[in-house]
């Protein structure tokens, strides 16, 4: 083996000076991706094939994850099946209980194949040695997707204490508090972590966040920060979004500290618009924005990188306690699988699931518990169309606000 | 309650721009009632999928004709549009092509004839084949060779995959006369292609769950061009840890095929290799009458033949063999979801080779082309219809 690899990067020494002037503008936007951070470049070259999309029909990568998440997928392969949608799943599983990488490496490589993915949660266990991180982050930080997005929509049919609520929270997802950089000092009991803020990060945020908001047509973008206290640290965030905020002049932009943030959300979330914040803030602030519209059960959400995207639901929630019960709402991995088609530009597929679900919704006699509804299991079994099944689940006392 | 979302979910659907969507979205309920498909109820066919269909020269257009009434007789929502196009009888026009393309821009999956290319030089060094393909840039072309259970050749239970670029190497027309009396004729690899097919090649494994894919090659003598090919290959094989990766020179993999060919599993190569490697093994299962082929791009699927020939002695014969040409139908209607029929077409060829007594000359008997539709046809009723 060593002996072809070794002819092979002769034989690339001499095919350079060769080829080099006539593949003269090589298409250049896959390559860097594989030379990402964790794993070391094993491409020599720039041209790297595009996302497996062959006869029109894609290829994504599937992770079920644990808890909810399997059946949740099951549901999502089911509609698809039906509604004839040109996408095929590669099933990719990720065991948690496992100390070893290989599982999520496995997983990761699959994404670097196909470009997109769609995953449910995985676990995270609390007790493993410190080592071991938890593998959604991994996920994550690998394939650098910087921009988690999620949209928090008041839907049809839910009751909720406030109406009309439609932001977009887009959180900057690879640094800041997540960075897994923690170490006990020198001296014992004394334990700091580090929270990561750079300049390059946070103008790509920002820059995404301010894009986004033209795209979509929006008004305002806020930032969201604690520049008070981490005057270094959420400063230099702020002064990146200011810094990109003057490149959209048609945008108003605005910042607000997460503690008087979350206040003014469940007090009077109609003011904001677009807001754009770090990591953890972001954690907390779409979490909060999730319960405003209804809960976990009902929101999408998407992570982009300039290579790869990952979709899962906005709160990433294992669900384990309700997990195999057949209660679980699934509208938020559904609109998730719309988001990825999408992404996917298969438009058509994801509106016509889109308003099947949002339909559903107004039918209130079809609501899952965790929005007061009373449907049943043994109510669902009557109904003929398996793919309507899952829209009539109850949820059990642990979603229950 | 469930007649009503359903009644909701076709009024959304219909109300969709896209005559695809429109298609779509009015199929009934019971195509999608379970995972593992084939033993799901039939599609009433109140919508259809629109396929593009080009029969193309010598026996082609009798093929599709058996096609046609196979799935006539299954009730498989598919409507074809059909377009003649053919260089030897002087049906192949700018116009014509422009027609074909337009249509499958909106069909996106074709069902396709041999186009006869002559040998004869007349100006145009590309085919009429070659143009559409171009065009469509249909890079891959996969051919499935799958012994026949019930008819017996030297090799049974044969289950190999050939992969084959299809859109440079030595097809790219570049032929000219440099001094006279000496033809240069160019092979062009490219790494970006090579990288496309053998990332199909590996695709198409984890699609399939197959675990070896080998790459034919001729390093040796061509140093840079097929030395590219290969190093792209090996490149790309990178990113697929868990299906193993082998490379084999072309001549000893032809000694291989007909010797051993239990050995491969998914192969993928250039061009011409690919050609060759097509037929040889084709042969190895019954000709080519019997193996089904199909050509990707990213966003087209044209189904087809494994082996592309017009057969032109046996036009009006009633003597060409129409297995091919319907498994290839087969895998058209599992490309578009419709898993239920694909898999009572392919089971109804299957079972009539199986039972042997409808054969075609080809593989030893004495039927006609017509019998054997017949035959597929009084096996698609046993399917269960309800």
């Amino acid at each position: 083996m060593a002996a072809v690899r070794s002819s092979l990067s002769l034989s690339s020494k001499v095919l350079t000076p060769i080829w080099s002037g006539r593949i003269a503008n090589p298409v250049k936007a896959f390559g860097t991706g594989f030379c990402s951070q964790r794993e070391k470049a094993t491409y020599t070259g720039q041209i790297i094939p595009p996302p497996a999309k062959y006869g029109g029909r894609h290829t994504v990568t599937l992770i079920p994850g644990d808890g909810i998440g399997p059946e949740l997928l099951n549901h999502v392969r089911e509609l698809f099946r039906y509604s004839c949608v040109p996408v095929d799943f590669e099933v990719v599983n990720v065991n948690s209980a496992l100390t070893a990488e290989d599982d999520i490496n496995n997983a990761i490589t699959a994404i670097r194949r196909n470009g997109v993915a769609l995953k449910g949660n995985i676990e995270t266990n609390h007790t493993m040695p410190p080592s071991h991180k938890s593998r959604n982050n991994l996920l994550r930080t690998s394939l650098d997707l910087y921009a988690n997005v999620m949209h928090c929509q008041s839907l049809p049919g839910v009751q909720t204490r406030h109406k009309n609520i439609d932001i977009i929270i887009i959180r900057e997802n690879t640094e800041g508090e997540y960075s897994s950089l923690e170490h006990e000092c020198s001296v014992s009991g004394v334990v700091e972590s580090l929270k990561i803020i750079t300049r390059l990060n946070s103008l790509r945020i920002a820059d995404y966040a301010f894009r986004l908001a033209r795209e979509k047509g929006r008004r305002r973008v806020t930032a969201v920060h604690k520049a008070n206290i981490m005057k270094l640290g959420d400063g230099l965030f702020l002064q990146c979004c200011k810094e990109v905020a003057s490149g959209y002049p048609d945008i108003q932009f605005d910042s607000m500290i997460v503690d008087n943030t979350t206040m003014q959300l469940v007090s009077k979330p109609q003011q904001f618009d677009v807001m754009v914040m770090p990591n953890l803030y972001g954690n907390v602030v779409s979490n909060v924005c999730a319960g405003l519209v209804g809960g976990p059960g009902l929101v999408p959400g998407a992570n982009y990188g300039r290579d790869y995207a990952v979709f899962e639901t906005a709160t990433r929630n294992t669900g384990k306690s309700i997990a195999d019960r057949n209660i679980a709402n699934p509208t938020a991995m559904l609109l998730a699988s719309c988001l990825m088609l999408d992404h996917l530009k298969l438009h058509g597929y994801a509106t016509m699931i889109r308003s099947a679900v949002l339909t559903t919704m107004n039918e209130t006699r079809l609501h899952t518990a965790d929005i007061g509804g009373q449907g049943t299991t043994s109510e669902s079994n009557r109904v003929e169309g398996r793919p309507w099944r899952f829209l009539q689940k109850t949820t059990g006392p642990s979603f229950v606000r | 309650m469930a007649a009503a979302l359903r009644g909701s979910f076709v009024t959304l659907a219909k109300g969709l721009n896209g005559l695809w969507l429109n298609q779509l979205g009015s199929r009934p309920l019971s195509v999608g009632s379970c995972l593992r498909m084939p033993e799901a109820p039939p599609a009433r066919a109140d919508s259809t999928f629109k396929v593009t269909m080009v029969p193309g020269d010598g026996v082609g257009p009798e093929l599709m004709t058996a096609v046609k009434e196979v799935f006539k007789a299954g009730d498989v929502p598919v409507e074809f549009e059909e377009f003649h196009l053919s260089e030897v009888q002087n049906m192949a026009s700018e116009e014509k092509l422009d027609q074909v393309l337009a249509s499958m821009k909106t069909n996106r999956v074709a069902i396709k004839g041999k186009i006869h290319t002559p040998m004869e030089y007349k100006g145009e060094l590309a085919s009429y084949e070659m143009r559409l393909r171009r065009k469509l840039d249909l890079f891959a072309n996969v051919v499935h060779v799958n012994s026949l259970p019930g008819y017996s050749t030297r090799h049974n239970n044969l289950d190999l995959v050939i992969i084959r670029e299809q859109t440079e190497g030595e097809y790219s027309s570049l032929e000219h006369e440099s001094v006279k009396g000496v033809i240069e004729c160019l092979k062009i690899i490219t790494r970006e292609k090579s990288r496309r097919i053998a990332k199909f090649a590996f695709d198409y494994a984890t699609k399939k769950g197959r675990n070896k894919v080998t790459a034919v090659h001729k390093a040796n003598i061509m140093k840079l061009g097929d030395g590219l090919f290969l190093q792209s290959c090996a490149e790309v094989a990178e990113l697929y840890p868990k299906i193993k990766y082998e490379n084999m020179i072309i001549d000893n993999c032809c000694m291989q095929l007909v010797q051993n060919p239990y050995q491969f599993d998914v192969l993928v190569m250039p061009n011409l290799y690919g050609n060759i490697i097509d037929n040889l093994a084709a042969g190895l299962v019954g000709g080519a009458g019997v193996v089904p082929g199909e050509s990707y791009s990213a966003e087209y699927a044209v189904f087809e033949t494994g082996a592309r020939h017009p057969f032109a002695q046996a036009v009006g014969r009633n003597i060409a063999n129409p297995t091919a040409m319907l498994l290839s139908a087969a895998n058209m209607l599992r490309h578009l979801n419709l898993e239920y029929h694909s898999h009572m077409v392919s089971e109804a060829v299957k079972r009539v080779i199986k039972q042997g007594k409808v054969r075609t000359r080809d593989l030893g008997g004495y039927c006609t082309t017509g019998d054997f539709v017949r035959a597929v046809v009084d096996n698609l009723r046993h399917q269960p219809v309800y």
